[in-house]
């Protein structure tokens, strides 16, 4: 099974052996691939469908909200926390970074591009909220609620003194240069750490 | 294996003891029955523990020698199910205080050679966990593979891990909870007042005469309610009427028949209910499920009941369930993961509310054989 391309930077980039929170993370995935490479890999996620596939192939998954469950977890708990594709579903994106922060020593933060040309096109010359094979829902069922770029992510980083350790930037699930990121990538992969 | 008297169906053994009890008591020795299904691997490696519910029993996959029904979680324990002979040892043992054959308060004291009654100590769950680990000794096996329940066994699962984590590498907690809630209390108050005020109780001493039926009745027709949604009681019995035994069409009969289908049914609940249990053992059995309060136990913190703990958990509850609902179970998972522990948690839809652990419920079959099966 291939992983999705955010989910591959992130399993290649985590060490192995690691102890590891995936928060958003489906039927676990990125979950069996870290098991694979002898991570402790642990999970939370909202739909009851998506645990039940999960915990039937033998991973540790807790069904929760990543806005409401996460104050449970103690500081420091994991070496890694993982957030791919939900950021920008959560109702207060940047307590669950705090969060995810302070539970992990590092972080993986991956989310879709909002500023991408193609998203920025349908705006400006179709006066409508864009519809795009990355983004596919229309604007009354989309579950992303808060749409963040790259650079408003980048700016969030900055203000909150969070070290961006690494980044990544997908074009075509392709790796693009961070040069002008904000505008050609589609997916973008942070890999961050709280200031000391 | 086969040929080893301490294993199968319908056995009965009685352990030395001392066993001290939480309330303080100790029980010289302690008789236990249970049943085992499926051969014990030479490295002792593949045993399953299954903790019945309240008003259940050892026969868990055979039929029940008083209702010849068939065991009560053969939807789980099977051939080709989450829990398989074929691959497991299995084992289930009538509780500490339940009146199925193991010591309760209708077994014999040793001491007077007539029925405990009243004179039983009070047991804790924890006390029918110690019970049980005692024939875990006698039965040669060190470590469960798993623990598995649901409700009442469910809690005895919960004790299991805090009290020997070494010897339950993974644990399975279905529609259950870490501590009675005043509500839980409240309506096991209920069936204890309604036993105790049936004349025929008299104090207890009612072996040999006539048992507190009408009171036991009362007891489990209220219990009942409480193991069913209000939307599942509405599909299946609404406000419809009950027919007439002669066949005529059910009617408001401006008198106290049971002219609703719930009231006919609920008193069928209660009546078939009184053929197979103590009126004595509900009133144990009750009590040690409302003094138990894990976090109690380890000092107001249900995180320390598991700390350091290796064993794996899976927690299920159901949507419907206000008996022991969703919260209660999330209450648990977060003592889990503060505690650090392996932890899997869903909550799966069923229309069916408490019961539905009992009842054709594929999704969590496929939570607990997923889990289970990835333990080994």
């Amino acid at each position: 099974m291939t992983l999705r391309p955010d989910l591959a930077i992130i399993a290649d980039h985590v060490a192995p052996g690691s102890r590891v929170l995936d928060i958003g993370c489906g039927d676990g995935a990125l979950m069996a691939a870290l098991t694979a490479k002898g991570c402790d890999a642990r999970g939370l996620e909202l739909d009851a469908a998506k645990v039940a596939t999960a915990v039937a192939r033998g991973l540790s998954v807790v069904q929760g909200d990543a806005d409401t469950d996460l104050a449970d977890y103690p500081d420091a708990s994991f070496d890694v926390a993982l957030l791919s594709q939900t950021l920008q579903t959560t109702r207060a994106p940047d307590k669950v970074l705090d969060h995810l922060l302070r539970i992990g020593q590092r972080a993986f933060v991956s989310f879709p591009n909002f500023a991408h040309w193609r998203v920025r096109a349908s705006l400006m010359w179709g006066g409508r909220m864009p519809v795009t094979k990355l983004l596919p829902e229309r604007w009354y069922d989309t579950p992303n609620i808060h749409h963040v770029t790259i650079d408003d992510f980048r700016a969030l980083m900055a203000e909150r003194g969070v070290t961006v350790e690494q980044s990544w930037f997908l074009n075509h699930g392709r790796p693009t240069s961070a040069a002008a990121a904000n505008f050609r990538a589609e997916h973008a992969v942070f890999a961050l750490r709280k200031k000391i | 294996m086969s040929t080893d008297q301490r294993f199968g169906l319908a056995r009965q053994i009685t352990l030395a003891g001392p066993l001290a009890l939480d309330g303080g008591g100790v029980l010289a020795s302690v008789d236990i029955a249970y049943e085992t299904y499926g051969t014990l691997n030479a490295d002792a490696s593949n045993a399953i523990l299954i903790c019945h519910a309240l008003t259940g029993d050892q026969h868990v996959a055979s039929t029940h020698p008083v209702t010849g029904k068939p065991g009560w979680w053969e939807r789980m324990i099977g051939a080709g199910k989450p829990v398989d002979p074929a691959r497991d040892f299995i084992i289930c043992a009538n509780v500490l205080g339940s009146c199925m054959g193991s010591s309760g308060p209708s077994s014999v004291n040793p001491d007077t050679g007539a029925p405990w009654a009243m004179a039983f100590p009070v047991i804790t769950i924890r006390d029918m966990v110690r019970a049980q680990a005692m024939l875990l000794d006698h039965l040669g096996v060190r470590v469960l593979k798993a623990a598995v329940g649901g409700s009442m066994g469910g809690m005895q699962v919960l004790s299991w891990a805090a009290t020997y984590p070494e010897r339950v590498r993974s644990a399975v907690v279905i529609a259950s909870t870490a501590r009675h809630s005043a509500q839980n209390i409240a309506f096991h108050e209920v069936g204890r007042q309604a036993i105790m005020a049936d004349p025929n109780w008299s104090g207890g001493d009612y072996y040999g005469g006539d048992t507190p039926a009408a009171g036991l009745a009362v007891a489990r027709m209220a219990a009942h309610i409480t193991y069913l949604s209000e939307a599942g009681l509405t599909a299946k019995f609404g406000r419809k009427l009950q027919a007439r035994a002669d066949g005529t069409a059910g009617a408001k009969t401006f008198g106290f028949d049971a002219d609703f289908q719930i009231e006919s049914y609920l008193r069928h609940q209660g009546l078939s209910f009184v053929d197979r249990f103590d009126a004595n053992a509900y009133l144990y059995i009750t009590r040690a499920m409302d003094y138990f309060d894990l976090a109690e136990e380890h000092g107001g913190r249900l995180a320390d009941a598991f700390r350091g703990t290796d064993t794996r958990f899976c927690v299920v509850s159901f949507d419907t369930d206000w008996l022991y609902p969703t919260s209660e179970s999330r209450a648990i998972v977060h003592a889990l993961n503060a505690a650090g522990a392996r932890v899997s948690f869903v909550e799966l839809s069923s229309p069916f509310g408490h019961d539905a652990f009992l009842l054709d419920a594929p999704e969590m079959n496929r939570v607990v054989d997923g889990f289970l099966g990835a333990g080994e």
